[in-house]
């Protein structure tokens, strides 16, 4: 059993280093092969592993790997619990699915090889992240997540965008990371320990308030950065200059996630701080509405989901902070299933317009990719809340539960609903904007459905979007119980007696029709074009936020290490070690007039030296 | 009274410890003034070896004042190299001269500060 889970993180792994070193040799298609052949059966592995946690009331076990640095406790350990489990289903499930689809997406290109590297390097980093048993094997996962989605977002790195964007979106994980670390150093110092289970058994009785609210909240800046929320979401929207299949991984099944994972798994530290709490929940809500409003002004069908993501995710945080753990997990678990499946499809849509993005030149595609088209309307009807498909479960018990805190939190309820009817009309404006209509194509362009190897993951991911949501109903919580042993430690909050759900639920149904119906009067029936100029284009600019990052931050940054670069270092730096060596060549030009080679000299020099020393020791040695 | 030194003493003439002091001194400052002073590289050898000479005989009357016998096995060894020593420089002395048809060392001096 120990082996099996190790298994788990160990073939991808495998996968990574045999395609590092013989990815170019075993080529296309053996490659994507072996890649997706090692995430897959990473997944049938979880797959056994988890069974246990089936009935109930399984704790779980953590593996012992090796002592990593003794002197701070630290071991490489795996815990495989519940939550754990349910993040390496996903992770694996979804992250095969794409890798089985890229094999298609990527056919013919010349780094197909290291496509698959990387991408196995995500599954690797991804799975350590979950699987730590500790704060440190966390802090390793969540640092490669870091790299392998900066190799992977500027993998055409040949396109001055793309590199841009990789870069972008390292640089602003990084800030993240650093409030993440310092979480992690306070820990250390009140715990004594990283491990899981002395911090969170320890917690109330070791913090007081002060430490568990600046350690919580140093924690949502990291989670923040990973998971793209206000103010550090920037780089996600640019992070679609990657191939296609990695939008999907990183929105859907890894990276994003990585965030919503480390503050449920880090709960019983966010209930210590009732402050914490209503930042991540106010957080999220402010990033859903935020990041929604972006969403309806993009032309772009991927930056469309990728805004849209960046909402989702919020509903996550909210879900999380107002202490909702399993409405959280579960709307995650929903989320990778219709947001991989709305990537996948959106790129199968750029595949089939010859690489064109721009919803503006698309429009009557329903017909010519009928495999895409009906999946993608399965995944928009999930996103948008209409029951019984995946995202309307995990989205109310979210909102139910935030609604249920009172007080406050129902403002924050008030936003998550308005969010759900702006979430309907956007993705039914891009969905109408690119299938109904008349065509708008560039000349030449002949749109084709997808090879079988991009159909089948769509129809998977179909199949789990429509029917995700019943693993968890109010009336029969499967998830919830099945989470409880990594939950116990909190005491949650619950969702509200079953009138009111009814209630809320239906506010929020209505929210999500109207939405859609307000974008079919607008762009069926209307056939209203994509909307140019104005508040449009402020829109389009997702509220010029890069500009304005760009003066106030990026700019003084790049002063500052100018300054750093060319004067501190050049000047000071340089200037001192530059200035030993001259002071030595001077000294040796000053001295080496000495060598006059005159032998009797040196000999009336050695004589004054031997003069000096007897008179020196006759008068402070005190003679002999 | 120094052991050795008693015979000296049967004529009426006694040679105190410090007149040895005082000869290898004197010896000493010659040899030094000679090495300083004279430009001729054989005579400089030759000051340089009084020099040793004169700390030989510092060795050996001290020596024999304390009843001791390290500071006499000291000259023997002073004398071996300086053996060894007086042979190698007196061929690089005669090498030089057969060059440089010079033996000042002044002139020899190829060093420019």
């Amino acid at each position: 059993m120990d082996f099996l889970i190790f298994l788990i993180v160990a073939l991808p792994l495998a996968g990574f280093l045999e395609l590092l070193f013989f990815g170019k040799r075993i080529g296309e298609p053996g490659a994507g092969y072996v890649a997706s052949a090692t995430v897959g059966i990473s997944f049938v592995l979880a797959l056994i592993a988890g069974f246990d946690f089936l009935q109930g009331g399984e704790h779980g076990r953590t593996v012992e790997l090796f002592a990593w640095i003794p002197s701070l406790g630290l071991n490489a350990t795996f815990l495989w619990d519940p939550l754990s489990a349910m993040m390496t289903l996903v992770v694996t499930g979804v992250g095969a699915l794409i890798h089985i689809y890229s094999i298609g997406y990527m056919h013919g290109d010349p780094g197909f090889g290291r496509f698959f590297t990387y991408m196995n390097l995500f599954i690797t980093s991804m799975l350590l992240l979950v699987l730590g048993a500790n704060f440190g094997i966390l802090f390793v996962g969540w640092e490669l997540v870091g790299l392998s989605s900066y190799l992977l977002i500027s993998f055409w790195f040949e396109k001055p965008s793309a590199a841009a964007a990789g870069k972008k979106a390292f640089v602003v994980n990084r800030i993240g990371d650093f409030g993440f670390l310092i979480a992690l150093m306070l820990i250390f110092n009140s715990f004594g320990s990283l491990d899981y289970g002395s911090v969170f058994e320890g917690a109330e009785a070791t913090l007081t308030a002060g430490t568990a609210t600046a350690i919580a909240l140093l924690l949502l800046v990291g989670a923040a950065g990973k998971s793209a929320q206000l103010p550090l979401y920037v780089w996600l929207p640019d992070a679609m200059e990657g191939p296609t299949p990695v939008s999907a991984l990183i929105h859907a099944a890894t990276m994003v996630t990585a965030g919503v994972y480390m503050v449920a798994r880090t709960g019983a530290l966010f209930e210590l701080s009732s402050v914490a709490g209503a930042v991540v929940t106010t957080v999220g809500a402010l990033t859903a509405f935020y990041a929604a409003t972006i969403a309806i002004g993009q032309r772009d069908i991927k930056r469309v989901l990728a805004y849209s993501t960046i909402s989702q995710l919020g509903y996550m945080f909210m879900g999380v902070g107002a202490l909702a753990l399993v409405g959280g997990v579960f709307h995650l678990v929903t989320h990778a299933f219709f947001k991989a499946l709305l990537f996948l499809g959106a790129g199968s849509v750029i595949h089939a317009m010859a690489g064109e993005q721009d919803m503006g030149k698309m429009g009557g595609l329903r017909k010519k990719v009928p495999v895409t088209f009906a999946t993608m309307v399965i995944a928009w009807i999930a996103i948008s809340g209409i029951p019984p498909f995946a995202g309307f479960w995990s989205k109310d018990e979210i909102l139910a539960s935030v609604f249920n805190r009172g007080g406050g939190y129902i403002v924050l309820w008030a936003v998550g609903i308005v969010t759900a009817g702006l979430t309907a009309f956007y993705m039914s404006r891009m969905m109408f904007l690119t299938f109904w209509g008349e065509p708008r194509w560039d000349d030449g362009v002949v749109p084709h459905e997808s090879p079988r190897s991009m159909t089948v993951p769509l129809l998977a991911l179909a199949g789990l979007s429509a029917v995700g949501g019943l693993i968890n109903t109010p009336w029969r919580p499967a998830l919830e119980h099945f989470l409880e042993p990594s939950f116990e430690l909190v005491d949650q909050t619950h969702l509200p007696e079953a009138g009111v759900q009814v209630a809320l639920a239906a506010v929020s149904i209505a929210a999500g029709v109207i939405g859609l119906l307000v974008a079919y009067r607008r762009y069926v029936s209307r056939a209203t074009q994509l909307e140019e100029g104005g508040r449009w284009d402020t829109l389009l600019a997702g509220y010029h936020v890069d500009d304005l990052y760009g003066r106030t931050i990026v700019a003084p940054g790049k002063a500052a290490a100018d300054v750093m670069a060319f004067t501190a270092d050049a000047k000071l730096v340089d200037g001192a070690v530059n200035g030993m060596g001259g002071l030595v060549n001077w000294a040796g030009r000053i001295l080496s007039k000495l060598q006059t080679g005159m032998v009797r000299s040196y000999g009336l020099g050695i004589l004054g030296g031997v003069v000096g020393v007897v008179v020196w020791l006759l008068v402070a040695g005190g003679g002999f | 009274m120094i052991p050795l030194l008693a015979q000296a003493s049967t004529d009426g003439l006694t040679v105190e410890p410090h007149w040895y002091m005082a000869l290898a001194a004197v010896l000493f400052a010659i040899g030094a003034a000679g090495l300083l002073l004279r430009r001729n590289a054989l005579v400089m050898f030759m000051s340089i070896e009084l020099m040793l000479n004169a700390v030989n005989l510092t060795f050996v009357a001290v020596d024999s004042g304390l009843g001791s016998l390290e500071g006499q096995i000291s000259v023997l060894f002073v004398m071996v190299v300086a053996a060894a020593e007086v042979t190698v420089g007196l061929a690089i002395i005669v090498a030089v001269f057969r060059k440089r048809a010079t033996a000042s060392v002044d002139e020899l001096a190829g060093m420019r500060g």
